[in-house]
């Protein structure tokens, strides 16, 4: 095992990769635990797809890749997020447009440009070799401030997560907390997009949240948990994806399955009476 | 001056107007509280009082020394999600958000007041217990309790006793007025409670729709309304 760690983390790529991969699961898996308790998780969803749309046009124009991203991605979730607060129009169903439309979008340009590169599957898939030393920089800083953030204002956020409408009764400017959960949630999902990949980058967020509300009771230990379960399942998937030389963002998510599966099964014997998942 | 004045206010959802003409004042440290059969309008009118609603028609003047985080609220209908993961603490806890500010962090006296307000109410043996698994009069204490926190000059209550069996809502009824006289709190609390609202407060507010009557308790009695409602039993 210390061999094969060692081994590993010869490889500066890998390193560079790791690094990135453990800040970007705490994050996901600190804001996941809002997103899926406020039913925001179609956010996530739709975000990656812009996401993807936006790196496929920043390739196309030959500009870095991050930095036309996080823009764009962040514009989106404004955008998202008035849509899915604004019952009147049918939110779901806006997220699914917006999402597929640009998901389209990054294809088109795609095509008609570079064409079907490595790079552009990576954009899909994900890759642990996508990161160059300028976006391992960029996303450590983003990903350490994304955690001060969440940390700072984590009682607010717990208490529009809660109950929006008392947060907002009581003077509590709910509407900033939700912009600021939608910022960070952007971020998180560039920043995570290039290793797992813009079709995997979700569930990164939703995993571990759900996994842990399997059996936790409070809040605040459904986040620590979620961070724990986060971190691991990314260690052990990326340890299998060097090993068997399989898709790194496929390999976390298989991993988040089995500790799902696990922490449902642990809660069924806890509570023998219930069987419901 | 009136805390919250309310001019001729209407509400309305989707072009439906379900409250209509209502006018009313909320003193410094008064008691009102509102009657009316279910979909009056009481809740609506709640929400319109909170900010959490505009009304179509009319003001309501708010004085510029009440702030939101003066306010201490209780819904009505327990809008938190079924699978939702909290401690009763954290949740009682969450009412003392508003007076931090721009702290970001709880300090003492928050967590000794949201304890404190736990022990008046009767949870503090199930601080620990997840929210969720509560039963519907433990939940509703919980909440009662986080706006217990919340509240520093006024205290707005959307049925608080509906789901507490008849003593512990007397009691409730004993403490809501304990809050109102010693710490000089106003309250504005929905009620089914004909007898007791006559009882304990300053002002009736009787909705159906539009006001069928404000003013004090008193004159409610007297009233050719409340002695509709009251069906002779006084
Ligand atoms: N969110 C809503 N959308 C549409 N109609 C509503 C909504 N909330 C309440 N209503 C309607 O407004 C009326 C008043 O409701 P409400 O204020 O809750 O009454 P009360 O609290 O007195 O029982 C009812 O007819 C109800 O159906
Ligand atoms: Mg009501």
């Amino acid at each position: 095992m210390i061999e094969l760690l060692s081994e590993m983390f010869s490889y500066t790529f890998l390193v560079r990769a790791v690094i990135v991969g453990f800040l970007v699961s705490i994050c996901a898996s600190l804001l996941g635990v809002s997103l899926v308790l406020k039913r925001y998780s179609m956010i996530g969803d739709g975000l990656s797809h812009v996401g993807f749309g936006s790196l496929a046009i920043a390739s196309a124009l030959n500009l870095a890749p991050l930095a036309v991203s996080i823009p764009v991605v962040v514009a989106a979730a404004f955008i998202l997020l008035r849509i899915s607060e604004n019952s009147k129009i049918k939110g779901d169903a806006s997220i699914a447009l917006m999402s597929t439309s640009a998901m389209a979008i990054g294809v088109i340009v795609i095509s008609m440009t570079t064409g079907l590169t490595t790079d552009v599957c990576n954009y899909m898939f994900g890759s642990i070799l996508a990161m160059s030393e300028n976006d391992v920089y960029l996303s450590v800083v983003l990903s350490i401030i994304v955690l001060i953030l969440f940390i700072v204002f984590y009682n607010k956020i717990f208490a529009v997560t809660f109950d929006e409408n008392f947060s907002r009764a009581t003077g509590v400017q709910a509407g900033i907390y939700n912009m600021l959960i939608a910022l960070l949630t952007a971020i998180t999902i560039v920043l995570g997009m290039r290793m797992m990949g813009a079709l995997l980058i979700s569930s990164l967020i939703i995993f571990p949240s759900l996994t842990s509300m399997r059996l936790c009771k409070t809040f605040k230990s459904v986040i620590i948990c979620s961070v724990f379960v986060s971190v691991l399942c990314f260690f052990i998937g990326v340890i299998i994806s060097y090993l068997y030389a399989a898709p790194t963002g496929a390999s976390i998510v298989g991993i988040n399955i089995i500790a799902f599966c696990a922490f449902s099964l642990a809660s069924m014997i806890k509570n023998k009476k219930g069987g419901v998942l | 001056m009136a805390m919250i004045s309310c001019q001729d206010i209407s509400f309305a959802y989707e072009s439906n107007i379900v409250l209509s003409a209502v006018n009313f004042d909320i003193e410094e440290g008064s008691y009102i509280s509102i009657l009316g059969e279910n979909g009056s309008g009481k809740s609506t009118l709640i929400k319109g009082l909170l900010g959490l609603q505009k009304p179509i028609k009319g003001k309501i003047n708010i004085s510029e020394t009440l702030k939101n985080s003066d306010i201490g609220y209780m819904p009505q209908t327990n809008a938190v999600q079924k699978d939702f993961p909290a401690s009763v603490y954290e949740v009682v806890l969450s009412g003392r958000l508003n007076n931090l500010g721009i702290r970001p962090f709880y300090r003492k006296q928050d967590r000794e007041n949201a304890l404190s307000n736990m022990e008046f109410l009767n949870i503090i043996d199930i601080k620990d217990c997840c929210f969720r698994e509560l039963s519907g009069g433990q939940q509703q204490r919980a909440l009662l309790a986080r706006a217990l926190c919340a509240a520093h000059k006024l205290l707005i209550l959307d049925e608080p006793s509906s789901g507490l069996d008849p003593l512990v809502s007397d009691d409730l009824y004993q403490l809501i007025k304990n809050i109102n006289l010693k710490q000089k709190i106003a309250i504005v609390m929905v009620s089914h409670d004909i007898d007791r609202a006559v009882e304990y407060s300053d002002y009736i507010l009787h909705l159906q729709n539009k006001q069928l009557f404000f003013g004090t308790a008193a004159d409610y009695l007297k009233s050719d309304i409340g002695k509709i409602f009251m069906g002779g039993r006084k």
